[in-house]
């Protein structure tokens, strides 16, 4: 069979397999809707976190961002896994242990106030589309490729496909679901990391092939920094010393801002107690950390097989792959000094090859000699994430529509199956919105998705933090942390952005914060704020003072709950 | 508030301090502040500083985690507050 076929049958058969998964876990109640009626196992709940949690970005763009970065990449590497050990620790036990479905439900019960419901939603709310936004445009983009329909053709089959599910299943359809999506996106990550490991370095296991030695017996990171050199790269593993600072906010607004992420946090109040709290969290690290200790092994395996593959070898006998990829735009030869050699140098000058960073994970098993089957697999894989991550987005839209807004806020007698009702439509309202979004996208939604991370961090992640911690945090004090936090990174991030229209250039940069990192500085003064607002403002309620006691205690959790 | 769950609530500030300074200096400090320096010493086939950034502190974020949740479990059972 070739590839095409055989990236038909690895699609089809994966989506059969969601699709049934979906009809099997069918959502009866609102609770199920909301918190798959909060009986998930932490083992499950951990991989439906995972693939819920790593996305289009994670499987298809991150190894290629480092493959070109080198040790700088380690800022994605370390902000998208550290910011778990900050949400076991800080976040995960006493959100559940306060029992609601929603971030915006514990931040207008713990702050006493409407209003702080209503910043909390719409921060939720913009966090979150743009993010989905994202999502539908990868899953076009992927389905346009390899089933070589239009980019709009493939942006509506995922439309259909997550329509059906999540707007049927709620949560616990799209729990179960993930844990499937889940399954095959490692799949298919580790098994063309593992043949090109054995094929470069004899060892089976990237992890450790990664620091292995090739077979003329030199260490790969050695002999990569050594041909990135000749090349005029610098040199692979080395630092980037005026860097410093920058990469250390980018990591930190990236861990900060995943503990503020609405739809990871709302993982947390599908498991029974809070001790399953803590645990689901430990199993959700692993199995991101199965795919995020593999992703920069694939890296340099991809970067070492590209440069030996490519450079300086004649144009005429360049392989299959390369034909196929320059087919699509994203890789270009253009032979300026006219000797039909490939010149693949740092000096942009002679440099003759352009590669898109975005190929190198599907490329890689090509490039690499692996069979057509692996390619289709890492098809299927990709296209798991993207859908994972756009359902588990979605429900979170449709929950803060639904519950937050509606229930909470509009109409607060509606029955519960008008609530689950709404929760429906407002679902399929928000997966056509984000489809039509990602086909026609204002050109600066990629650049956004990233910020969204700065954004959940200097709003969300101080006003939960010190709502759990801090007994004497007051409405006045919450309101004008996120508020100020939020406004402060989005005018930074838009003033520094010339894809959203700002004049700023990097010269201006405060610090030498790129607008990615500038997240850390907004979370640290929503901190200070909160804090010097909340001494100088009335006191907490004594009822709310004792509720934020009760939730440092794990006995008497209950399942679950709606605000009344 | 009894004295018992004072001392439990400090005991769990004491466990997420320890635990987070652990987190702090290997990600930010040997995978980033320090990286440099670090990268002069080779671990197998790898800088170690390049090794903590790429490698080293996401296994040890995977184990802050499991030695927070058994920690956990054990004071909770200690003082008595743990679900039934």
């Amino acid at each position: 069979m070739d590839a095409q076929v055989w990236t038909y049958v690895m699609v089809g058969g994966t989506f059969a397999i969601y699709l049934g998964v979906a009809i099997w876990a069918k959502a009866g109640s609102t609770k199920e809707f909301y918190v798959a009626g909060g009986g998930v196992h932490p083992l499950a709940n951990g991989m439906a976190t995972a693939a819920d949690w790593m996305s289009a970005a994670s499987f298809l763009s991150m190894a290629g961002l480092i493959s070109f970065m080198g040790f700088g990449g380690a800022q994605y590497l370390m902000g998208w896994t550290g910011g778990y050990v900050l949400l076991a620790l800080l976040l995960a036990p006493y959100l559940r242990k306060f029992g609601k479905f929603t971030v915006p439900d514990f931040i207008g019960e713990r702050y006493y106030s409407k209003q702080a419901r209503l910043v909390a939603l719409i921060c939720a709310l913009f966090v979150s589309f743009t993010y989905v936004v994202g999502q539908m445009k990868g899953v076009g983009v992927a389905f346009a490729r390899f089933l070589n329909v239009p980019f709009e053709t493939g942006v509506l089959i995922g439309i259909g496909i997550v329509f059906f599910y999540a707007v049927l299943g709620g949560m616990k359809g799209i729990t179960y679901t993930q844990v499937a999506q889940y399954c095959v996106l490692i799949f298919a990550f580790t098994v063309p990391a593992i043949f090109i490991s054995l094929q470069m370095t004899g060892n089976p296991i990237p992890q450790l092939g990664f620091g292995g030695q090739l077979t003329d017996g030199t260490y790969l990171l050695d002999k990569l920094n050594q041909i990135s050199v000749d090349l005029g790269f610098a040199e692979y593993t080395a630092v980037n010393r005026g860097n410093t600072v920058n990469m250390f906010f980018i990591t930190a607004a990236l861990m900060f801002g995943t503990a503020g992420l609405p739809h990871v946090i709302v993982r947390f109040f599908t498991v029974p107690k809070v001790k399953d709290a803590r645990l689901s969290a430990g199993y959700a690290l692993v199995f991101i950390a199965i795919l995020y200790t593999t992703a920069p092994a694939v890296a340099a395996f991809a970067r070492t097989n590209l440069i030996n593959t490519v450079s300086n070898s004649s144009y005429s006998d360049v392989p299959q792959w390369f034909t196929n990829w320059e087919g699509t735009g994203l890789l270009t030869f253009d032979d300026k000094n006219g000797d039909g050699v490939i010149q693949y140098v740092a000096d942009p000058a002679v440099n003759e090859l352009t590669i898109d960073r975005d190929i190198m994970v599907l490329a890689n098993p090509e490039i690499a000699n692996l069979p057509a089957w692996v390619v289709a697999l890492v098809v299927a894989g990709g296209l798991a994430a993207a859908l994972s991550t756009a359902a588990g987005l979605l429900l979170v839209i449709s929950t803060s529509i639904s519950h937050d807004l509606l229930k909470n806020y509009l109409r607060p007698d509606i029955s519960e199956k008008g609530e689950l009702r709404a929760a429906r439509i407002s679902i399929a309202v928000a997966v056509v919105g984000a489809g039509l979004a990602g086909i026609n996208p204002p050109g600066f939604v990629a650049q956004v998705v990233a910020l969204a991370f700065g954004l959940a961090a200097s709003s969300f992640f101080p006003a939960i933090i010190l709502g759990i911690f801090d007994k004497k945090m007051n409405r006045e004090g919450a309101i004008a942390g996120m508020i100020v936090g939020i406004v402060f990174t989005a005018a930074y991030i838009i003033y520094f952005k010339p894809q959203l229209g700002g004049p700023g250039t990097p010269d201006g940069y405060w610090f030498g914060i790129a607008p990615e990192g500038i997240g850390t500085l907004g979370m640290l003064i929503n901190f200070v704020v909160s804090i010097v607002v909340s001494r100088t403002t009335a006191e907490v309620p004594q009822e709310v003072q004792d509720l934020t006691e009760s939730i440092r205690y794990p006995r008497g959790a209950k399942e679950a709950e709606a605000a009344h | 508030m009894s004295k018992n769950l004072t001392e439990y609530w400090k005991r769990n500030l004491k466990y997420l301090g320890i635990l987070l300074a652990i987190w702090f200096v290997v990600s930010y400090g040997c995978g980033i502040l320090f990286a440099d320096a670090l990268n002069a010493v080779q671990l197998g086939g790898f800088p170690l500083g390049f090794w903590f950034a790429q490698q080293g502190s996401i296994y040890v974020f995977v184990i802050l985690i499991f030695v927070y949740v058994k920690l956990m479990n054990d004071l909770d059972k200690e003082f008595d507050v743990d679900e039934q």
